[in-house]
């Protein structure tokens, strides 16, 4: 067994699932594979195993947040060192997570790394300008609450080592869970740091945003939050990382 | 004549009256009924049943106690008893549905863990038998 895992929530991705385990175990082959099946009605987890991943099978649908959850639970338990998020539908490029790995052992107090696609200017491929714009406002309300720099906070590609773990499989928020587990790393003082990659256009599948659930998007993520910076006031004190670590 | 025309119309005002309240208590009743029935069947837990009694039973108290909610209602200043009920009942339906919300919310928290711990233990399981029937048919082999 591997001392890294890398974490697929899929739901309905049959059309990309084995090409992206495969692309993991090509370019990041000291990784373990698993697919969070998030209740798809297709084959996606009859696709993922024999493509060389392990398969969590969640019994319904319960959503991306929940469904990441479910994989660091799964590192928690089974010791992983590091477990990086890589979403399903190919978006991500599995080639970036050996450079995610080395930001994340450069410096022994980096805990969470992300990759942006903003970062710097590539030629890969960008949101609609729409998104962009709601990106930059969460990037601005980031920085407002935590004082830290964020160029891409809805990036679910996202490295983290045992203390992440441990925090993640503990606590982690629900819908669209990208933003509000930067404000939630932040609480629990994780020193994250960003590196920059080129996001492909999805395989198959739509966007979990469409247009008419977008304005509910932008208010739930920001209530959430608002509500989690809130949160942190109580929580710092009783920080589970000013415990020693093991 | 205006004096007849005037204890005729009293004397309807009094039967819609009595009308009203005969068909609040039944209503009452019958909710009461409504209630019970769903408990029987076990379609509705006593927890929440229990609010739906205690409502009708306000509202057979206020159908049979005449004047009490015309007390009631000029105690707290409110001129026009039916104002005084539309009042108490919107804000007996907020505060039921908060509770109901905070009942989904922590629903959908509990099931949430429930899918991701089956789902764990699912994979567990469904890695070991084919280690149990490995080593058992590892022994048969060593055994002959």
């Amino acid at each position: 067994m591997s001392r890294y895992l890398a974490i697929v929530p899929a739901h309905n991705e049959i059309g990309a699932i084995a090409a992206t385990v495969a692309e993991i175990h090509a370019a990041a082959p000291d990784f373990d594979v698993l697919v969070i099946d998030d209740g798809s009605t297709d084959a996606t987890a009859a696709a993922a195993a024999p493509a060389g991943a392990r398969v969590v099978s969640l019994p319904f649908n319960v959503g991306v947040g929940a469904a990441v959850q479910c994989g660091y639970i799964y590192a928690r338990i089974h010791g992983y060192e590091v477990a990086v998020q890589v979403d399903g539908d190919g978006q991500h490029d599995p080639r970036d997570i050996p450079r995610l790995l080395a930001a994340l052992n450069a410096e022994a107090d980096t805990h969470l790394v992300t990759g942006s696609r903003f970062l710097e200017r590539g030629d890969g491929h960008r949101s609609t300008r729409a998104r962009r714009v709601g990106i930059a406002l969460f990037a601005r309300l980031v920085f407002l609450l935590t004082g830290q720099r964020v160029t891409d906070p809805t990036s679910g590609f996202r490295m983290t080592d045992r203390v992440g773990i441990e925090l993640f499989a503990r606590d982690y928020p629900s819908d669209y869970p990208e933003v509000e587990a930067i404000v939630l790393a932040h609480t629990y003082a994780l020193h994250t740091r960003e590196v920059a990659v080129q996001m492909r256009p999805r395989l198959t599948g739509q966007s979990k945003i469409s247009r008419s659930l977008s304005a509910y998007y932008l208010v739930k993520v920001l209530l959430a939050v608002l509500v989690s910076a809130l949160r942190s006031h109580a929580q710092t004190e009783t920080s589970p990382l000013s415990e020693p670590a093991p | 004549m205006s004096l007849a025309l005037i204890r005729a119309a009293a004397h309807t005002s009094q039967t819609t009256a009595t009308l009203q309240r005969v068909a609040v208590i039944a209503i009452a009743v019958i909710a009461f009924a409504v209630v019970f029935e769903l408990v029987r069947r076990r379609a509705l837990m006593e927890r929440y049943a229990l609010l739906w009694l205690l409502a009708a039973v306000v509202l057979l108290v206020l159908a049979i106690w005449r004047g009490l909610l015309t007390k009631l209602s000029s105690e707290v200043g409110i001129y026009t008893p039916v104002n005084a009920l539309f009042a108490a009942g919107f804000v007996f339906v907020i505060v039921l549905l908060l509770h109901f919300s905070l009942v989904i919310s922590r629903l959908s928290e509990q099931s949430k863990v429930l899918a991701q711990r089956l789902a764990l233990l699912d994979e567990q399981v469904s890695d070991e038998p084919k280690d149990a029937t490995s080593k058992s048919r590892g022994g048969a082999v060593g055994e002959s």
